[in-house]
């Protein structure tokens, strides 16, 4: 697989007055409806939505998870996308290796950019959990949880992979390797996703609320719009993050083409043609 | 308000580290940028 520049933009010469960093139109409209969303969903959450409180029937006593069932509006959102950013990851390796031309370039930088992102939600998601597990669970942490225990490995693993990636100088090797590991680290995914289905006697957590329609009215609604606002929020993260991706490898290429200007040009003025200049090692890409 | 601390913590967290990593992405591509010629700043090319 030889992973080359891409070096016949679509659009050549002086970019847009309005483009600047990894910005775009779409990009900014984009934020806009995120922030907007923000402002909503946080109506909709501490205002509009109730508390979680029941009258229990045998002991006459009120019962529930109280103004803390208001976490549930950002915990479940932010839980559910680290499975979407690692598939990606993992969808971008099973490109990288099956692609053996330039687009292997464009899976790999977005493979990467979703991992990167997978992370931050995935320790997020550790981090809610937490701080919801206290007042509900009176605990921070069990380490007998499966489903905690599962979501804290599947963390760690593209935590490693983001590790694994920065370690490794050349693009190519990095990008197979990486790949391998973005697919082996998917395996958790259905795992950590049906850990309380499969090991319900070892897990604090409840069964899925939402599939089995457990909650509904302010409380749904609230929900799906925590679904849209982060999902946006993660659109808008992915894209910036790819397009960093892209330019950094642009610029590593840039410093290549460069260098073997300056050994061509030293090979004519010298005693003759530097054969090293046209040596695979020496490839776009490669060995930076 | 019941659990106010917690509420604040959960939701303060997720959206300041969310901010903070989106202010991060922005400043990253602005540098970046600078390094790049213009040329070469478009995500879609011809090759993919």
């Amino acid at each position: 697989m030889t992973i080359t520049n891409q070096s016949a933009p679509v659009s050549q010469g002086q970019p847009p007055a309005d483009f600047s960093g990894t910005a775009s139109p779409t990009t900014r409209w984009l934020g806009v409806a995120a922030l907007i969303g923000v402002a909503v969903l946080l109506v909709f959450a501490f205002v509009l939505s109730e508390p979680d409180q029941r009258l229990d029937p045998d002991t006459n006593i009120v019962i529930g998870q109280f103004d803390a069932v208001r976490l549930l509006y950002v915990h479940v959102p932010v839980a559910i996308l680290p499975y979407l950013a690692f598939s990606i990851t993992a969808l971008g390796g099973v490109m990288v290796l099956l692609k053996g031309s330039a687009s292997a370039t464009w899976w790999d930088i977005t493979a990467a950019a979703a991992a990167e992102v997978g992370v931050l939600f995935a320790g997020l998601t550790l981090i809610t959990g937490m701080i919801w597990g206290r007042p509900i669970w009176n605990t921070w942490w069990e380490w007998g949880d499966v489903r905690l225990m599962t979501s804290l490995m599947l963390f760690l693993v593209y935590l490693g992979y983001l590790a694994y990636r920065r370690a490794m100088p050349v693009a190519e090797t990095r990008a197979r390797r990486s790949a391998v590991v973005g697919i082996v680290g998917m395996i958790n995914i259905p795992i950590v996703n049906r850990s309380v289905e499969w090991w319900e006697n070892r897990t604090l957590h409840q069964k899925s609320t939402l599939t089995e329609m457990k909650i509904e009215d302010l409380t749904l609604l609230s929900l799906i719009i925590g679904f849209v606002v982060f999902g946006l929020i993660f659109v808008w993260l992915m894209v910036h993050r790819f397009r960093i991706g892209w330019l950094e490898h642009q610029a590593e290429t840039v410093g290549l083409d460069a260098a073997i200007m300056q050994r061509r040009a030293q090979a004519m003025t010298g005693t003759g043609v530097d054969e090293s200049v046209d040596h695979p090692g020496l490839t776009k890409g490669g060995d930076q | 308000m019941t659990h106010v601390g917690y509420l604040i913590a959960g939701w303060g967290i997720t959206l300041g580290a969310v901010g903070v990593y989106a202010a991060s992405l922005v400043r990253r591509g602005r540098s970046l940028a600078k390094t790049v010629p213009p040329d070469r700043q478009r995500w879609m090319t011809a090759d993919d």
